[in-house]
C-alpha cells in the first residue's frame, strides 16, 4: 500500500515523471517580437454560409479568420458588407471620437480628476462596428471595454464624463466605479465589476424576448480571459438549450491584465471553437477589420432574428494599451508587441480603405480628429461644472441609502439618520444632507 | 404595528379549506401566473415533472412550456438568466432544488441581483423570487439539510422570507413575487407535508388539523417584513422562523411556559417593532434556529435585542441553534436543536 508521496514515487519508478505545463507568453519585456506564428489568411478567402445554416457548418470558420479588408485597403470576398461611404465615414467618426475620449479621460485620471479609467485602444471595431450591425434597441450586455457602443448609440459624452467624475450630474449618483456605465434608454445594461456575469444575463434577456414573441435580440461582450469563468459556460449552455436569440462576442485581445490568453486556454484551440462543443454557431473574425466585424455581427444578428439560434464570435484583436490606469504593461510584455501586431490598427485600416475608395483623405481625417478632440474637451469642461471626484460636488449624502431596496427599510432609515448626525457634527450649521 | 391580525387566524375569515404547504405554494404560483403574464417559473425538474417536491405540479400543463420550463443543472445559469429576464421586464420565479445547492448561484445573487437597482440607480431592477427548500430534520445529510439564511441576510439588497405555515406560505409567496426587490424564499421542507414538533419519535400531526392550514381561496398577500405572533404570552419571548416555530411551540406547550412566540416570517427586512414590543413586555428572549451558531442570524437578533431592549432584559439573551458542524446524517437528532436543547435554554432563562 502506498502510504504517501515517497512510496507512490517508488512504485511508479519505471514510468516517466509527470510534469505540469504552465503556459508562458512568447514575449516578455525586452524581447524582440516576431508574430510570424500567427496565421493571417488572405482577406476574402473565407466562405460565408447562409445565416440559417446548422451550427456545425461553421466549424471551419472557427479555426479560420474572417477578413474583408486586404493589404490593398480594398474589401474582398463574400463577407464584404458593402457599406456605403456615408456609413463608413460615420463608423470612422465614432472611432475618432472614442479614441479622443479615451485619450482625454486617461489624462483626466492622471490629473487626479477621477480615480480610474480604462481605454479600448486597438479594439474600437469590436464594439463600434459590431454595434452598428445591430438595431438600436437590441440589448447590449457589455463588459467594461465597450465604451464605443455608447458613443455609436449617441449617448451624450457629458453623461459619460459625469459618471467618470462621479459628480453631481452622474446619473448613477456616484455609486459606481468610473466607466461602469448604464443606460436603459440606449439599451445598454448596467456594467458590473464581476466578470462574465453579464453573459448568462444576456441569454436570459434573449430568452425573455423569445418568450414574449418580441423581435429584439441580445448581444453580450466578454474578454477572452473571462471566458474561463463558470458563467460563460452557463451562458453557452443556456443559449444553445433554448435557442436563444443572442450573440456572444468574445474579445480576444490576447491579454487579461498580465495573463496572456494561454491562461484562458488559447494555446490549444481558438475561442471560437468552443462554440462547436455547445452546438453554437461560431465565427472567428479579424477584430481589427471593421468590415469583417460588422459583417460577422450582422450575420449573427440575422441568424438570431430568424430564430436560427445563437452565435459565438471570437474577435481576434490586441489590447494596445495597459489594462487600466492602474496597470503598467511594461512589467509583463514586450513594448514592441503593439507595433508588430500583424492585424494592424482598426482606425488606420478603415481610414485607408475610405481613402482607397476615393471617399476620404488625410486632411479630412486630421480635421475630424481635431474636431473630436475639441468636442471631448468642451464636454469635459461642461462636465467639470458638475464637479470632479473628491471636490465636493457629488450627489446629496442621503442618496447613498436610496435604491438598495425600492423602499427604505427601518434599518437603513436608522443608518441614514446616523450619517446625518455625523454630518451635523462635522459641518455644524450646514445643510447635512447636501 | 405587527400585532395579531386576522392573517393569523384565517379560520375567522369563514373558509375551512385546508392545504398542506406544498399545495399552498402551488396555489400561490398558479394565482400569480394566471394574473400576471410576466411571471415565469424555471428550474431543475420544475416543468413537465412538476418539481421534486411537487411544488410546480400541473403548472406547465396549465400555463405552457414558455412560462414553466426545466433548466440545465446550473444554478449560476438559472439565477443569471433570471436576472436578464428581470432586466427585460419579466418577473421570474426561479427554483433552486435545495438551498444547499444555491452556492453556485451566489455571485449572481450577491453581485448582480442584489446590487442591480442600486448600481444602475433604478435603470434596471431584479424582481426575482428565488424559491428553495431548506432546513433539516429529514435525514438529508450534509447537502439536503442546510439553512443558509444568514448568508443572504448579510447581503444588502436582498430580502429573505421563510414561511412556517401553509397559510403564510401562500400569502408571503404572492407578496414576494409582487415585490420589486429580489427575494430569497426559503421553504422549510420538513414541514411541507406536516408541521414538525421536534419530537421525532412521536406521531406527526398532519396539516389537516392544524389551525394554520386553513388557506383561503383566491388571492391574498402577507406583507414582507411583518412578523406573526404565533402565540401570545408573558413569560418569555421566543424569536423563531420556519420549522423551528413548531418545535418551539411544542416545547413551550410541553413545559407549560407562557411564552410569546414570534414567527419572524421575514428576516430581512426584520420586524423590529414586534420584537421590541414583545421583549419589553416579557424581559426575556430566546432565539431558536436550525442553522449553525457562529455568525448565524441568531447573532444579529441577539445583538439587536441587547442593543435595543437592554434595560428591559432580566436575563441574558439565549440562542438555541444547530452546532457549528456540517449537518450530519446518522447523528441528525443529536445535531437538531430539539426539545431537550430548547428546554434547557428555557429553564435557564426562567431561573434568572
Amino acid at each position: 500500500m502506498a502510504k504517501g508521496p515517497k512510496d507512490a514515487a517508488t512504485k511508479g519508478a519505471n514510468k516517466p515523471a509527470l510534469s505540469l505545463h504552465v503556459p508562458e507568453p512568447t514575449y516578455r519585456p525586452g524581447d524582440a517580437v516576431d508574430f510570424a506564428h500567427i496565421v493571417v489568411p488572405d482577406a476574402g478567402k473565407q466562405p460565408r454560409p447562409d445565416e440559417t445554416c446548422e451550427a456545425i457548418e461553421t466549424s471551419d470558420l472557427c479555426y479560420d479568420l474572417v477578413r474583408v479588408l486586404g493589404d490593398d485597403n480594398k474589401a474582398h470576398g463574400p463577407w464584404d458588407p458593402k457599406l456605403d461611404p456615408d456609413t463608413l465615414r460615420t463608423m470612422l467618426g465614432h472611432f475618432a471620437m472614442v479614441r479622443a475620449f479615451d485619450e482625454r479621460m486617461f489624462r483626466g485620471q492622471r490629473q487626479g480628476k477621477t480615480s480610474f479609467y480604462m481605454k479600448c485602444t486597438g479594439e474600437e471595431a469590436t464594439s463600434i462596428s459590431a454595434a452598428m450591425a445591430l438595431a438600436s434597441d437590441d440589448m447590449i450586455f457589455p463588459s467594461y471595454r465597450q465604451q464605443g457602443i455608447l458613443i455609436a448609440r449617441g449617448y451624450p459624452l457629458i453623461e459619460m464624463i459625469n459618471q467618470i467624475y462621479s459628480n453631481k450630474g452622474d446619473k448613477l449618483k456616484g455609486r459606481q466605479l468610473p466607466i461602469m456605465y448604464s443606460s436603459r434608454e440606449h439599451s445598454f445594461f448596467s456594467i458590473s465589476g464581476n466578470l462574465a456575469t453579464q453573459t448568462p444575463q444576456a441569454v436570459g434577456w434573449a430568452m425573455a424576448s423569445a418568450i414574449k414573441g418580441d423581435t429584439r435580440i441580445a448581444a453580450t461582450w466578454v474578454g477572452e480571459g473571462s471566458t474561463a469563468e463558470g458563467d460563460f459556460h452557463s451562458a453557452c449552455t443556456f443559449a444553445t438549450v433554448y435557442n436563444a436569440p443572442v450573440i456572444l462576442n468574445v474579445i480576444n485581445n490576447q491579454w487579461a491584465i498580465s495573463s496572456f490568453s494561454g491562461f484562458a486556454g488559447a494555446e490549444r484551440t481558438t475561442f471560437a471553437a468552443r462554440a462547436l462543443g455547445y452546438g453554437l454557431a461560431g465565427l472567428r473574425v479579424d477584430g481589427n477589420d471593421p468590415l469583417a466585424v460588422y459583417a460577422a455581427e450582422k450575420w449573427a444578428a440575422d441568424r438570431a432574428r430568424a430564430n436560427a439560434g445563437p452565435t459565438l464570435i471570437e474577435h481576434f484583436t490586441y489590447r494596445a494599451e495597459g489594462h487600466s490606469t492602474s496597470d503598467d504593461p511594461s512589467g509583463y510584455r514586450s513594448a514592441q508587441e503593439r507595433d508588430e501586431w500583424p492585424l494592424g490598427d482598426p482606425v488606420t485600416r478603415l481610414k485607408d480603405h475610405l481613402i482607397a475608395l476615393g471617399e476620404w483623405d488625410e486632411d479630412r481625417q486630421a480635421a475630424m480628429d481635431l474636431k473630436c478632440a475639441e468636442e471631448v474637451k468642451a464636454a469635459t469642461k461642461e462636465a467639470e461644472k458638475n464637479g470632479i471626484l473628491g471636490h465636493g460636488l457629488h450627489h446629496p449624502f442621503r442618496t447613498m441609502f436610496q435604491d438598495v431596496y425600492e423602499n427604505l427599510p427601518w434599518h437603513l432609515e436608522e443608518q441614514a439618520a446616523q450619517a446625518k448626525r455625523e454630518r451635523e457634527i462635522k459641518w455644524p450649521g450646514e445643510e447635512p444632507w447636501s | 404595528m405587527s400585532t395579531k391580525t386576522k392573517d393569523n387566524n384565517p379560520a375567522e375569515a369563514g373558509s375551512e379549506r385546508r392545504l398542506n404547504m406544498i399545495e399552498a405554494i402551488n396555489e400561490a404560483l398558479d394565482i400569480k401566473m394566471t394574473e400576471d403574464p410576466d411571471v415565469i417559473i424555471m428550474g431543475e425538474d420544475v416543468g413537465y415533472f412538476g418539481g421534486v417536491f411537487r411544488a410546480t405540479a400541473g403548472l406547465q400543463e396549465k400555463h405552457g412550456k414558455n412560462r414553466v420550463f426545466d433548466t440545465p443543472i446550473s444554478e449560476c445559469g438559472i439565477i443569471g438568466a433570471a436576472v436578464g429576464m428581470g432586466a427585460y421586464g419579466l418577473r421570474p420565479v426561479p427554483e433552486i432544488q435545495f438551498a444547499d445547492y444555491i452556492y453556485p448561484g451566489l455571485d449572481q445573487l450577491i453581485s448582480e441581483a442584489a446590487r442591480l437597482r442600486y448600481r444602475s440607480a433604478t435603470d434596471y431592477i431584479a424582481p426575482l423570487t428565488v424559491r428553495s427548500p431548506f432546513g433539516g430534520g429529514i435525514f438529508g445529510g450534509q447537502t439536503h439539510s442546510q439553512s443558509p439564511e444568514a448568508l443572504f441576510a448579510h447581503v444588502a439588497g436582498l430580502k429573505t422570507v421563510i414561511p412556517s405555515t401553509p397559510h403564510d406560505a401562500k400569502g408571503l409567496l404572492i407578496a414576494a413575487i409582487e415585490d420589486n426587490d429580489p427575494v430569497i424564499f426559503f421553504e422549510p421542507k420538513r414541514i411541507y407535508n406536516a408541521p414538525f414538533t421536534g419530537y421525532y419519535d412521536k406521531p406527526v400531526e398532519p396539516w389537516k388539523t392544524h389551525r394554520d392550514s386553513v388557506v383561503p381561496e383566491g388571492k391574498y398577500s402577507i406583507p414582507l417584513g411583518k412578523a406573526r405572533i404565533a402565540q401570545e404570552g408573558e413569560a418569555l419571548t421566543v424569536l423563531v422562523y420556519g420549522t423551528m416555530v413548531h418545535v418551539a411551540e411544542a416545547v413551550c406547550r410541553e413545559k407549560g411556559i407562557d411564552a410569546e412566540i414570534i414567527d419572524l416570517r421575514t428576516i430581512v427586512p426584520l420586524d423590529i417593532e414586534a420584537i421590541e414590543a414583545s421583549v419589553e413586555k416579557t424581559g426575556k428572549c430566546l432565539i431558536v434556529h436550525e442553522a449553525t451558531r457562529t455568525a448565524g442570524f441568531g447573532a444579529e437578533l441577539s445583538a439587536l435585542v441587547t442593543e435595543r431592549c437592554f434595560y428591559h432584559l432580566e436575563a441574558p439573551v439565549e440562542r438555541v441553534t444547530g452546532f457549528d458542524t456540517p449537518y450530519p446524517h446518522s447523528l441528525e437528532w443529536a445535531y437538531f436543536p430539539g426539545p431537550v436543547r430548547i428546554g434547557e435554554a428555557i429553564d435557564k432563562l426562567m431561573s434568572e
